[in-house]
């Protein structure tokens, strides 16, 4: 229950952070940091604007969009304290209730005929694909060096001993990084703020939401980025007492929004056919990590 | 005993029977019968899924000898699946040929096939004389043959249809050969026999007999690269046919593999092993070619190619954790295999149901030129929409249970120590995430190009939803898919027997191993429910707040573009481009494309046309081969029938020789030794 507050208060300011720090770093002095719960609030009083279009596809859509969101946060443990589910191989179900949701958005940006929506669905459709082994690879990886298979019982069973660990967990930090970048359509896959329909990937998908039904898909976004925050934070807590690994949970989330922040201040978008070669080498991080666990493990005889 | 003649009877009763009938009669009349066969079979099955073995000794004849049916929890397993997707199929194309009713001899035909197919594949699940079990499997490729063959007046279903004949003969010539090496050994043709013999040869000589067997099946199965068939026969055939073809025959031939690692006692590790890369290698494969096809019949095909590799992966880990002692990879493996057999019929026959409604309303299977289709058909939509979440493993539907099941099992097989098991379960991970993430492009691109957007292209008759009877073994297809999803844990009691045949454990209903195996379940059962709740509950929310807000509607944005027409849409060959191009490797796609150009420019074109790689490898050259070589004989067949006569002279001159030159050469070699 701990890990589901947490995430949530960790949402609330993630994205203002990151578009604070933005703010700063080009010298402005930018949008209070509660601005982005602000523009939810807003949308979820406004009307709505439905495309002639669309189907009853594309009014469900935020909402199981939403709903996925949320179960994949229930099974987010908080070091020692379990996930609202805790059970063998509920990290599987993480990545596929996620991958429900963006059955969904893809799906209904499809449902809208626009030749826009169709390319960002594309897109995402390809990168997520990308992204998948790299997540079950670095949790295969992880299950292999804990001797478990929860999430919980991984993370709390990870405790950074040797230097070839340390290192580990640096390419595990990254890859659930990268991961949460592609996850959320940030750098350097993709660019939200970026002022071509041709050049979106995630944006460019809901074009056509508005009202309540932009509001979810903007709060699940929110809560997606602090949720992989949660699962880097996790990495490094597993036998910390609580009165110090919340304190250092909110700090790693903050720096971690900071440097998504600094990241996108000083870094362009990469080229949109570099990007699966970029997911790709994810892939083959992921399995430098499992190459250190046979490391760490002495498999190689 | 008398249930047993009866089944045999049945079919002949509907072979006199049906020529007789009216149109409507013959229909009516064949699924009657299947019902009843089903029936009979079905009791059988959930007996001894719940219960004992049940084993029926018949006399036989001298050619024969005697026929043991022996019913265990496997054959029960893989009835129950038939008479499931048999009797919703026969039900269906009750509805779906009335297109077809001024075709009488041929409906006639088709009815006959289709009751003896049944009863066909029901006698290859219980049948352990592997005489009797080859007629059983030439009777089910023949009337899988005629099924196919429907519309036989097309060029493109015949050759389809012969395409099909002749690989299935492939498989049984393998199957044979198998059979033969043993019942020359033994003589007898009992499956008992086979596990004697096997057991009492060298481990490599075993694996040889397997590998005969496990051929012979695979091609049946459709595991790459033994695959091509697929492709040809399931877009040809009418689809109910495809729907049962892809929902069991292909599974047929995962029977006859489960079956023979009861049967052939060999080294399972390597077994594992090898069964894994080929399924690894077709589940990968499938999915490419999926992705990349316009034709959504042909599309559904590959993707049971993918499947058929899922439930491999299954079997090889179940096989590996067999071979090495570890009982609940091995539980895991193939209760993973099992119900994964049983959820593929499901939705995929739920797909080609869906697909038959399309042509149906459209008299088209390109995608390219479907669109829009959700608003003329909500339901179709929906049902098939359950399906492509299902299939691409997604909760809370049954392709993630199953998923899920095998995913644990590699998950468990990295407690392994040894290095190679250790890669092969990480590669093996790796590789089913990605055919996981591939389903999603596949069925997006399905579900978004066919049933959403509007019309890509003017269609010559209104299309509207289909009658409601014919819906309704859909709906049941889909509840079964729902309910497994949900409620996952009485089907895996169900498979607690079967799943024991493999890890030789005791089960009753559970054992501690099954439950240790299946722990994750009843929480994923609760998740689901969450799931459900939480959707209904923000739904509920969305409803609630909308009703204050102001709706409307208008056009969809264009960016600023006001004159959008159906054309600018996205079609699904731009939404596989960048897929296709990053796959170009693994992929031959042919293109055609007249560029827009000048001034005045003229009508531009583009045309994509899908091949497939290890066709083209293993079955076109090697014929265009053997045609460039025979060729060179043509000369002989000129024509004459004077020069056939002499042929025929020659031909018999030369078989009356054969003896003297023995003799000559059997003295000469004499003659050798006295030196």
């Amino acid at each position: 229950m701990l890990s589901v507050f947490l995430i949530v208060i960790a949402a609330i300011f993630f994205t203002g952070i990151i578009i604070r720090t933005k703010s700063l770093a080009s010298g402005r002095k930018g949008p209070g940091i509660l601005q982005p719960v602000r523009d939810v609030v807003r949308l979820f009083r406004k009307g709505v604007v439905y495309s002639e279009t669309t189907s009853f596809i594309f009014q469900i859509a935020p909402t199981i969009y939403f709903a996925s969101v949320i179960m994949a946060m229930l099974v987010v443990p908080f070091g020692q304290s379990r996930g609202v589910l805790s059970f063998n191989g509920d990290f599987i179900f993480f990545a596929y209730v996620l991958a429900l949701g963006k059955f969904f958005s893809i799906i209904a940006a499809m449902d809208t005929g626009s030749s826009f929506e169709g390319m960002g669905a594309s897109r995402e459709a390809l990168y997520s694909m990308f992204a998948e082994p790299a997540f079950f690879i670095l949790m295969g990886s992880l299950a292999l060096l804990s001797g478990h298979t929860s999430f919980q019982e991984i993370f709390a069973a990870l405790h950074i001993g040797s230097q070839i660990s340390y290192a580990l967990a640096a390419l595990a930090t990254f890859v659930l990084l990268m991961i949460a970048m592609i996850e959320s359509s940030r750098m350097p896959i993709d660019d939200p703020k970026t002022h071509l329909e041709l050049t979106m990937v995630h944006e460019v998908m809901i074009l056509d939401n508005s009202g309540f039904d932009l509001g979810l898909i903007f709060t699940a976004g929110y809560l997606k980025f602090a949720i992989y925050g949660a699962l880097i934070v996790n990495l490094f807590i597993g036998v910390i007492p609580i009165q110090y690994a919340i304190p250092s949970f909110f700090t790693i989330q903050f720096v971690m929004a900071v440097s998504i922040g600094l990241i996108e201040s000083f870094m362009a978008r990469f080229r949109m056919s570099h990007n699966p070669q970029f997911i790709v080498a994810l892939t083959s991080v992921s399995l430098l990590i499992f190459f250190g666990v046979l490391l760490i493990l002495q498999k190689f005889m | 005993m008398n249930f047993v003649i009866a089944f045999v009877l049945i079919p002949f009763i509907g072979m006199l029977l049906f020529p007789f009938l009216k149109v409507n009669g013959k229909g009516i009349a064949a699924f009657a019968l299947l019902l009843v066969n089903a029936l009979i079979s079905g009791y059988f099955a959930v007996q001894n899924l719940t219960g004992e073995a049940i084993s029926i000794i018949l006399p036989g004849s001298f050619v024969t000898g005697i026929i043991p049916l022996r019913i265990d929890a496997l054959s029960g397993w893989f009835m129950l699946i038939i008479n499931l997707v048999f009797v919703t199929g026969g039900f269906y194309g009750l509805f779906y040929m009335k297109a077809y009713r001024e075709q009488r001899n041929n409906l006639t035909l088709h009815s006959i096939a289709f009751v003896f197919q049944h009863a066909a594949m029901i006698s290859i699940c219980v049948v352990q004389n592997s005489f009797v079990f080859l007629v059983a499997w030439e009777i089910m490729a023949l009337t899988s043959f005629l099924l196919i063959i429907f519309e036989h007046e097309h060029s493109v279903t015949i050759r389809a249809g012969i395409n099909y004949l002749i690989q299935a003969h492939f498989s049984i010539l393998f199957l044979m050969i198998g059979f033969i090496w043993v019942a020359s050994k033994t003589g007898s043709y009992d499956f008992q026999a086979i596990a004697a013999y096997s057991a009492s040869i060298p481990v490599s000589a075993s694996f040889m007999l397997f590998i005969f067997f496990f051929i012979g099946f695979a091609i049946k199965a459709g595991f790459v690269p033994f695959h091509t068939w697929l492709p040809y026969a399931h877009p040809a055939a009418p689809s109910h046919v495809s729907g049962i073809m892809s929902g069991v025959i292909i599974k047929i031939g995962i029977f006859g593999i489960l079956r023979m690692l009861l049967v052939v006692k060999t080294d399972l590790l390597a077994v594992g092993y090898l069964v894994l890369i080929i399924s690894l290698l077709s589940g990968l494969y499938g999915v490419m070619l999926a992705i990349i096809q316009h034709n959504l019949k042909k599309l559904l095909a590959y993707h049971s190619i993918e499947n058929i590799g899922i439930i491999g992966i299954g079997i090889g880990i179940g096989c590996i954790g067999e071979g090495t002692g570890n009982q609940v990879l091995a539980t895991l493996g193939f209760a993973g295999a099992l119900l994964h057999t049983l959820n593929h019929s499901l939705f995929k026959s739920l797909l080609f149901y869906a697909a038959g409604n399309v042509y149906q309303a459209t008299h088209t299977m390109d995608i390219e030129k479907l669109g829009g289709l959700i608003k003329k058909m909500p339901q179709t939509a929906i049902l098939f929409l359950i399906a492509a979440i299902a299939i691409s493993g997604i909760p809370p539907f049954n392709g993630f249970i199953s998923e899920f099941i095998i995913y644990t099992g590699l998950y468990n097989w990295l407690s392994d120590t040894t290095l190679v098991s250790l890669l092969a379960a990480i590669f093996t991970t790796a590789g089913l995430a990605l055919i996981g993430g591939l389903a999603m492009l596949c069925f997006t691109k399905a579900f978004g190009i066919i049933f959403l957007g509007t019309e890509r292209s003017k269609l010559t008759q209104s299309s509207t939803e289909v009658s409601f009877m014919q819906l309704l073994p859909m709906y049941a297809l889909a509840a079964i898919i729902i309910l497994i999803g949900l409620f996952p844990m009485p089907f895996i009691n169900l498979l607690s027997q079967p799943v024991s045949l493999f890890t030789s454990t005791i089960s009753m209903p559970l054992n501690a191993v099954q439950i240790n195996a299946f722990s994750a379940l009843q929480p994923i059962s609760w998740a689901s429910w969450l799931l459900i709740l939480i959707v209904i509950g923000i739904f509920m929310i969305r409803k609630h707040v909308l009703s204050h807000s102001k709706i409307a509607t208008g056009p969809t944005w264009g960016c600023g573009y006001i004159a959008s027409t159906s054309k600018v849409q996205y079609t699904a060959g731009s939404f596989v481009r960048t897929y296709s191009k990053l796959f170009a490797a693994f992929l031959l796609i042919g293109k055609h494309e007249d560029e827009i150009k000048g001034i005045f420019p003229s009508e531009g074109k583009y045309h994509t046309h899908p091949y497939d790689k290890v066709e083209k490898w293993l079955i076109d050259s090697p014929l265009k081969f053997n045609k460039s070589f025979m060729g060179r004989f043509v000369f002989l067949h000129n024509g004459k029938l004077q020069f056939y006569i002499l042929y025929g002279v020659l031909f018999i001159l030369a078989v009356m020789s054969i003896p003297i030159i023995y003799q000559n050469i059997f003295s000469f070699i004499e003659f050798l030794k006295h030196l």
